[in-house]
């Protein structure tokens, strides 16, 4: 394991780099040798069957699960899990994992605090901001996913949009470099999809580098530069998010969308 | 029968009930406090990876939950100083036993409250870089904590009966006061329905507070 901080790569370098990643809990190999990069400014979205890895190469990537080889990159900080590298401790994998923002399918709000609080944090417990000041950007946070008015709600009290809202603004105010979604709409109803989807949409416009996995394949086609389809622990297509979801190469990739085209899933969340 | 009850006589003593009393009560707020310190390392350590650390505690907390409490305090106060060569006071030898009677229960208590909490929480508060002790102490025990109350408050309850074993070591806990107003006054009755009730009176409000605490917090 090595971490580099400054002299890193220059700012046209990727902004996420996986090199040979490989994880396997027992005896299934969830990830067989997978290798991504992520321009600055880039929206990549994971699709693929349940169990095809998707979810576990997007916490690999902020080393919520560590791959057991391979080398991951995101701005600046950089994780080597090739042979003979010991595994990183504790403060290494906070100081990682501090940098990228992520937002679960389950929202995983603290129940214990109110929304601001919850917003909050991140930025005073890891960040050591003064309560005050982080205050101040947790405000302006939710009010940029047009939460403002729920600050001193409990998250009980929020519907599931509102809740994932709370949940983007908690990622965000760690001032993340990149923003990793998993499934973050799938538990929601189908008619608060669209107003976590708005968010999220927003934070690409402003040019924020995400990776989605996503059930959501209109969203994926409109909002994400590259699709990447995966199976069985490993890549099966790749390409521009138009060309994959509408002119798939692959056949694997083909069935797996026939699924979305035939049931009309794909206009639906459009609308959203 | 016929038996002519008189409770008045008890008034004499007061002074030493009221000591048994304050011994009582000491002894279990002292115990429980030290005992959940011992749970809370025990119940971190069981959970942590480290095999070296966590079978050995595991190991400590099953003698003393498969041991009677009596047997724990007579071997402390005669077994053990044989062992480590220094003579224990008899409040000392209770106190050790007590302690970890009570930590030996109030781990699990607080491994099972801790592993009660969601993985999802655990990895939110990962996700933000938040380390072990931060994520234990701003995410993982606030909530869990809420849960472990009322199991914690039914072992206070179980730990304040158990002071009564003290008297084995002439303690001056409430029964060893009891027993001594017993040999002067040979009126067992009034002395010791008194000696329950006092424990009843201290006792009654605390298992009814748990069990409101536990109403609410299951809603």
């Amino acid at each position: 394991m090595s971490s580099q901080e400054g002299n890193g790569p220059v700012s046209d370098a990727p902004m996420i780099e996986l090199a040979h990643v490989k994880k396997s809990f027992g005896a299934v190999n969830v990830l067989k040798d997978i290798s991504l990069r992520v321009p600055r400014g880039g929206v990549v979205a994971l699709i693929g069957p349940s169990g095809s890895g998707k979810s576990t190469l997007l916490r690999c990537l902020n080393l919520l699960t560590i791959p057991e080889s391979g080398y991951i990159r995101v701005g600046q900080s950089a994780m080597d899990f090739t042979n003979g590298h010991k595994l990183p401790a504790d403060k290494e994998l906070a100081a990682f994992r501090a940098r990228t923002g992520m937002v679960f399918q389950n929202f995983n709000l603290f129940p214990h605090m109110s929304a601001i609080q919850n917003v909050m944090e991140g930025p005073v417990t890891v960040l050591k901001v003064a309560p005050e000041a982080a205050r101040v950007t947790a405000l302006a946070l939710l009010d940029k996913v047009g939460l403002k008015d729920k600050a001193d709600v409990a998250p009980d009290k929020l519907s599931g949009g509102q809740k994932q809202r709370v949940a983007i603004a908690r990622a965000l105010a760690m001032k993340p470099q990149v923003m990793l979604f998993d499934e973050a709409t799938s538990a929601l109803d189908p008619e608060l999809v669209g107003e976590v989807l708005a968010v999220v949409r927003q934070l690409a416009a402003e040019g924020m580098t995400m990776v989605l996995v996503t059930h959501e394949m209109a969203f994926a086609r409109e909002v994400a530069d590259t699709v990447v389809f995966m199976r069985d622990g490993v890549v099966v297509e790749e390409g521009p998010a138009r060309q994959v979801i509408d002119a798939p190469r692959q056949p694997s990739t083909r069935t797996f969308l026939s699924h979305f085209h035939n049931s009309g899933l794909t206009s639906a969340a459009v609308n959203g | 029968m016929h038996y002519d009850w008189s409770f008045g006589f008890l008034l004499q003593y007061s002074k030493l009930i009221a000591i048994g009393t304050a011994y009582t009560i000491g002894f279990t707020l002292l115990t429980a406090a030290s005992g959940f310190v011992i749970g809370c390392v025990v119940a971190i350590a069981s959970l942590s990876k480290m095999r070296f650390v966590s079978t050995p505690l595991v190991m400590l907390v099953e003698v003393f939950r498969c041991t009677p409490v009596l047997v724990q305090l007579v071997w402390i106060y005669y077994a053990l100083p044989v062992l480590i060569g220094v003579e224990l006071s008899p409040a000392v030898a209770a106190f050790i036993a007590l302690s970890f009677y009570g930590g030996a229960f109030y781990s699990e208590i607080i491994r099972g409250g801790i592993v009660s909490i969601d993985m999802g929480q655990w990895d939110a508060g990962r996700a933000l870089g938040m380390r072990r002790f931060d994520l234990m102490r701003r995410i993982v025990m606030p909530q869990a904590l809420k849960r472990m109350i009322p199991p914690l408050v039914n072992q206070a309850v179980l730990q304040l009966k158990n002071t009564s074993l003290l008297s084995v070591l002439a303690v001056p806990d409430l029964l060893y006061q009891g027993q001594l107003i017993t040999s002067a006054t040979y009126r067992p009755l009034e002395t010791y329905t008194m000696i329950a009730a006092i424990y009843f009176i201290i006792l009654f409000p605390m298992t009814r507070a748990a069990s409101v605490l536990e109403a609410r917090l299951a809603r």
